[in-house]
């Protein structure tokens, strides 16, 4: 069963798991590196405090499910994953290599991986299909899936956000990973999607802000589930792309940059004395 | 209120009743035990002839309205969930426009979502080319962990249907709306992946797929008539995985081959036989009867098909050329 972690256990195990996602990407010489530090502590918490999922129960039917939309950034999850037992963290020396399962997006391969998610748009579907599915065998099990504000102008976000509102599933929570920033520039100007609030809300689901770095409003947020009854959540988080390590933080060149040897060693010791500050 | 057929296997096998209508009967029969058989559509459910499904399940049919993509995402997270998922939509849209959600979410995710192409090939007819689908069988084929299927008759229709509902593979079926006869009394076997040889014949083997193969049938019958051909018809319902080792023993007999199905000529049937064939060193005559690469001419399912030479005429005359 889940230990369910204190605010300041998982503040620092926020810490520890930003460690982790740079020393797996600077080991594989390739990853997500902004947008995982930006997701991290939605993960952080989900895995930590809020979800009915664990290692020894992963084949429940009644497990709460969590499926990542923005796939990319497979690195937060892997190393969630291994920290709650899914497999030994070990296999994540092998991220990105010849003939591992341990690809760059997320595969059910890994143990504790749901759905197979890279291509941007898919998420929300799939989480309707099992929150539906949840509805129809009168399960308790919430449905959590993870957005990037980039993929928004998919279509099928949309066709999935009518359906989840259509058929009332107040089981169903998506967290908006609204860290600003995509490939070719800031989100505003390549596809604005603001007032992205009034639009879920115009489509029917019940709409949160918080800040999507800060533990407690994260935990808060969670515990309010569902905000309303008979509608989807969506938890519109406010984050940074590459928190964490100062100059990574809101720099395109971070969407998958990898950091070089003094990068890495630099990035490093800003955690470490972050986290001697937590202790 | 439509009426409610009870699709027991045999009634249907007599019936010769469109595969669309033995299509939605074999869903009910299997609902009316099974609760986990759930049904999404796109708005598809009068052309799926699921009318009287909704009806007499209501709790077993998801609409998610015109939007594919959602169709066959939707139907890949109830089947994580373990319900047993028919996604239907015209084949045209539902291979086209949801044809990443079948690569990621169906296949790739080893979701076994039986996949419902309704109205495939050029059953739309006059409508036009936005509503025919004759590159399905080219681009799923090169999807990995995916059924490809196109029954024949009302047999082969209510038998996948069964076979998929129990699959715990994704499954890929399509068929059109136009009454089919029933293609044999003998052959009462059907395996995903096997062939079926409906009539024998020692003279040139017809391997034909879906609603080509009755025009085929026709055909043989025709050279035997006219022409004392002897001609074997082989249902080749199972576009992949294709039954390599029937056709083996086909090439092996040194028969001339002709391949016809309501798909363009590239990447389907005819292209995946001759692949085998010319890797396996067999030099049989052989030709592709198919929809060549253009937008098809203006007209109905019948007189495309007569257009193209899908027919008994067409097929027939491709046969005395490849044996003179």
């Amino acid at each position: 069963m889940l230990k369910v972690m204190s605010e300041k256990e998982l503040a620092q195990k926020s810490v520890e798991y930003r460690k982790k996602i740079l020393k797996y990407i600077y080991q594989a010489k390739a990853g997500h590196t902004g947008g995982s530090l930006s997701c991290i502590d939605i993960l952080n918490v989900l895995y930590n405090y809020t979800m009915n999922v664990d290692a020894g129960h992963f084949d429940s039917p009644d497990r709460d499910r969590y499926i990542q939309s923005k796939g990319h950034t497979v690195e937060a999850l892997y190393v969630v994953l291994a920290s709650r037992g899914f497999f030994p963290e070990t296999d994540l020396d092998t991220l990105c290599q010849y003939q591992s399962h341990y690809i760059g997006h997320p595969t059910r391969k890994v143990r504790g991986v749901e759905q197979n998610t890279g291509a941007l748009g898919h998420g929300l579907s799939l989480s309707v299909g099992t929150a539906i599915a949840g509805k129809l065998d009168k399960r308790d099990y919430r449905v959590f899936t993870v957005l990037g504000d980039g993929e928004l102008p998919e279509g099928s976000n949309w066709e999935a956000a009518l359906s989840a509102s259509h058929y009332k599933l107040d089981n169903l929570c998506a967290i908006l990973d609204k860290n600003t920033l995509q490939i070719s520039g800031p989100t505003s100007a390549v596809c604005n999607t603001d007032p992205v609030d009034e639009k879920f809300e115009a489509f029917g689901w019940a709409v949160r802000h918080v800040d999507g770095h800060n533990i407690g409003e994260l935990m808060d947020a969670f515990d309010a589930l569902p905000f309303e009854n008979g509608k989807p959540s969506l938890i519109i988080a406010h984050t940074v792309k590459g928190k964490g390590v100062s100059y990574m933080e809101n720099q395109l060149k971070w969407h998958h940059g990898v950091p070089d040897t003094q990068q890495y060693a630099d990035a490093i010791q800003e955690l470490d004395e972050l986290e001697v500050t937590l202790a | 209120m439509q009426e409610i057929v009870d699709a027991t296997i045999e009634n249907i096998a007599v019936s010769q009743r469109a595969n669309l209508e033995v299509f939605s009967g074999t869903l009910q029969h299997l609902a009316r035990t099974d609760r986990d058989i759930i049904v999404v559509t796109s708005d598809s459910r009068g052309s799926g002839k699921l009318v009287p499904f909704g009806q007499q399940f209501p709790e077993q049919i998801i609409e998610v309205g015109i939007a594919e993509q959602n169709l066959v995402g939707v139907a890949a997270g109830l089947a994580s969930a373990g319900k047993k998922v028919f996604a239907v939509s015209p084949a045209c849209f539902l291979t086209a426009r949801a044809l990443e959600q079948i690569k990621n979410d169906v296949a790739y995710s080893d979701n076994p979502v039986k996949l419902i192409g309704i109205s495939a090939g050029v059953s739309y007819g006059a409508l036009g080319s936005t509503h025919h689908s004759l590159h399905d069988f080219a681009v799923l084929r090169t999807i990995h962990n995916l059924i490809v299927v196109a029954p024949a008759d009302n047999f082969e229709t209510a038998q996948a249907i069964q076979l998929a509902a129990e699959s715990d593979v994704p499954v890929y079926i399509r068929f059109g709306k136009k009454q089919m006869p029933l293609l044999s009394e003998e052959e009462k076997t059907f395996e995903f992946g096997k062939g079926r040889i409906v009539r024998e014949g020692s003279d040139i083997t017809l391997v034909g797929t879906g609603e080509t193969v009755a025009p085929a049938l026709l055909a043989a019958e025709k050279l035997e008539q006219e022409h004392h051909i002897s001609a074997r018809v082989v249902s080749m319902h199972t576009i992949k995985p294709l039954d390599y080792a029937l056709l083996q023993k086909i090439a092996a007999t040194g028969q001339p081959i002709i391949t016809v199905e309501e798909h363009s000529v590239f990447g389907g049937l005819g292209e995946a036989c001759a692949s085998f064939l010319i890797q396996n060193n067999f030099c049989n005559r052989f030709k592709i009867i198919g929809i060549p690469d253009e937008y098809t001419v203006t007209g109905s399912q019948t007189e495309i098909f007569n257009h193209y030479g899908i027919s008994e005429g067409g097929i027939a005359a491709a046969a005395l050329g490849l044996l003179s």
